[in-house]
């Protein structure tokens, strides 16, 4: 088996007397989508908040391609290689997609302490930018200001700004919330793609999309997981109807 | 009209006017015209530093005041030196205001930088208070400091020199003022449209956003704080000249909350927002003053209104709400 792109080790998070994360380990293997499912409140996000560093583990280890990041910040693990979406959209309003998504990259190059040369006439960066925004189906919008988009095409300029960092994985927090019938099963094409650049940890509610997508879920309840295997392994695991799928797979 | 068109016109419109109405008061010989323009072009300089810091990043410095004293004591100072011809920590005094714009800076760069690596990982009205002690500090300290006039402030008894120019005539000293003046909002104009401006302005929107991606904020903030303080510390050095004194009320919290009060007026992050605030600062004084002397109060009522009704100040109020593109 390859070497895991991520793992998490004995991970745990704790708010106040809410155990939100506990005792989590998992890997994430080279070109998988790893789906994250469970209840509402069973964590995913904190788990999610635990990798990208917007809160600090209480216990356990995360490495990301075999290097311990446990301690390094937010921006420090963003430039090791995690490209994550936030559940509810973050994006830097006032600017347009286009200057968002070239915000990214600028990042990614790690190039922010420029002070001459004006972005908007850096023609191979906007390239760039174009490119990734086609890619997501942005190109007509890239001019509007993110604050103006609807709901849908703000996920999909988050999944955007993820591209631009080229990261080693993908950290996506429910990413066809929203989107509808018709742009979840265009975003379900599109990471069916995307996992050969780069595997993706998937938190979903949509079962159908984590069905049909992932190569491999984990279950999370209450902080903890429950069982981790293929689509047919957590369609058929009992613990996992009785607690969480109930009645909604087996019919 | 396209309102990107609108401002740029609007901009136009200040850099020509700045310039002509102490031209036609040199000619018609009304110095103290000139002199209300010069002290317009180094107050909106200030503002070009705060503008940075509180605009583009939105950190809310209400201590800027301190960088103004810091740039106005160099000056003088390294004139106080030269005058008396003794020295001060082993160097001699100068009257040269090219050196001493640079000792201002570097001076008032340093400071920014300590207050900004104590106070940035605060935000709100923590660091608001944070900024207010800082500056406190340096009132008290240039207060109490009896060397340099303490309470009853220094004296500069020569203008400093400008090579090829006589500081002495208004028209002159306005000219250096001036082109200060627009060589910073030219910086201010590079950096805001560079990449560094594109993360500041981000930051202040979303740091946690900016921070995902990889860019920590913290140092982005740093940096324009201290280039922020070293254009309000240079502003600092040509007032000193202007009024050809130097007291510890240029570092008082007032002086902080008048370089707020232009950029807010102006238009908060506009290139030309300090320069416009500037001008309506100068105008009530003269005018107002003149009639009243509650023209404080006027101005207060004219800085609630634009809170309330034209949060965009001026600037916005004319050319419409900022675009980033
Ligand atoms: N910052 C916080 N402080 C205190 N409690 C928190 C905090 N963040 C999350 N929680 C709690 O931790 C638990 C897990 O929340 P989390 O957001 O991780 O769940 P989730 O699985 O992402 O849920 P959802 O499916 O609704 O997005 C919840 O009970 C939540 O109320
Ligand atoms: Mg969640």
């Amino acid at each position: 088996m390859a070497d895991p792109v991520l793992s998490l080790e004995g991970l745990s998070k704790s708010f106040g007397a809410l155990r939100a994360t506990d005792q989590v380990s998992l890997t994430l293997l080279p070109g998988e989508i790893h789906a994250l499912i469970g209840p509402n409140g069973a964590g995913k996000s904190t788990l999610m908040g635990l990798i990208s560093g917007t809160l600090a583990p209480d216990a356990g280890s995360i490495s990301l391609g075999g290097q311990d990041i446990t301690a390094l910040s937010m921006p420090q693990r963003a430039r090791a290689g995690l490209g994550r979406s936030f559940q509810v959209s973050s994006l830097i309003a006032e600017y347009s997609a286009l200057r968002n998504v070239l915000l990214a990259l600028q990042a990614h190059d790690g190039h922010s302490f420029r002070f001459m040369r004006p972005v908007m006439r850096d023609k191979a960066l906007i390239a760039r930018a174009q490119a990734i925004l086609a890619r997501v189906g942005l190109a007509a919008r890239a001019s509007v200001e993110a604050g103006a988009l609807s709901h849908g095409e703000r996920r999909l300029l988050e999944i955007a700004m993820a591209l631009a960092l080229q990261p080693r994985c993908f950290l996506f927090d429910e990413p066809m919330a929203g989107l509808g019938a018709e742009g979840t099963a265009r975003l379900v094409d599109f990471l069916r793609g995307l996992k050969s650049e780069a595997p993706i940890l998937l938190v979903e509610h949509d079962m159908d999309a984590v069905f049909r997508l992932a190569d491999r879920i984990s279950v999370l309840v209450y902080g903890r997981i429950i069982a981790t295997g293929n689509a047919a392994e957590i369609r058929t695991n009992s613990d996992v109807r009785a607690i969480y799928l109930g009645e909604e797979v087996a019919s | 009209m396209d309102s990107t068109l609108k401002e740029w016109l609007l901009n136009a419109v200040m850099v020509v006017a700045l310039l002509l109405v102490p031209l036609w008061a040199w000619l018609a010989n009304e110095p103290f015209i000139i002199t209300l323009a010069t002290r317009i072009a180094i107050l909106a300089l200030a503002g070009v530093g705060l503008n940075i810091a509180l605009g583009l990043g939105g950190m809310v410095s209400f201590g800027h005041a301190l960088y103004l004293g810091i740039g106005g004591y160099v000056a003088g100072i390294a004139a106080h030196h030269a005058f008396h011809g003794t020295t001060v920590l082993g160097l001699p005094g100068t009257n040269q205001m090219l050196p001493i714009w640079a000792i201002a800076m570097i001076l008032s760069g340093a400071i920014a930088g300590v207050v900004g690596a104590l106070s940035l990982r605060t935000s709100g009205i923590f660091f608001i208070m944070i900024t207010l002690a800082f500056a406190q500090m340096g009132f008290f300290f240039a207060l109490s400091w009896p060397a340099y006039g303490g309470e009853d402030g220094l004296p500069i008894f020569v203008r400093n020199q400008f090579p090829g120019l006589n500081t002495l005539r208004p028209w002159e000293f306005f000219l250096i003022s001036y082109g200060v003046l627009l060589v910073a909002l030219g910086l201010f104009a590079l950096l805001r449209a560079a990449r560094f401006g594109a993360a500041l302005m981000a930051i202040r929107q979303n740091p946690d956003r900016v921070a995902a991606l990889g860019i920590t904020p913290f140092g982005v903030k740093l940096v324009a704080f201290v280039l922020s303080g070293m254009i309000t510390g240079l502003a600092g050095a040509l007032m000193a000249d202007l009024t050809r004194f130097v007291s510890p009320a240029m570092m008082a919290w007032t002086m902080s909350g008048e370089l707020i009060v232009i950029i807010i007026l102006g238009g908060v992050g506009r290139l030309f927002g300090p320069v416009a605030g500037a001008a309506i600062l100068v105008g009530f004084e003269v005018f107002f003053g003149g009639l009243t002397e509650h023209w404080k109060l006027w101005l207060g009522l004219v800085l609630l209104g634009v809170v309330l009704f034209a949060r965009g100040g001026i600037i916005g109020l004319i050319a419409g709400r900022a675009h980033h593109g």
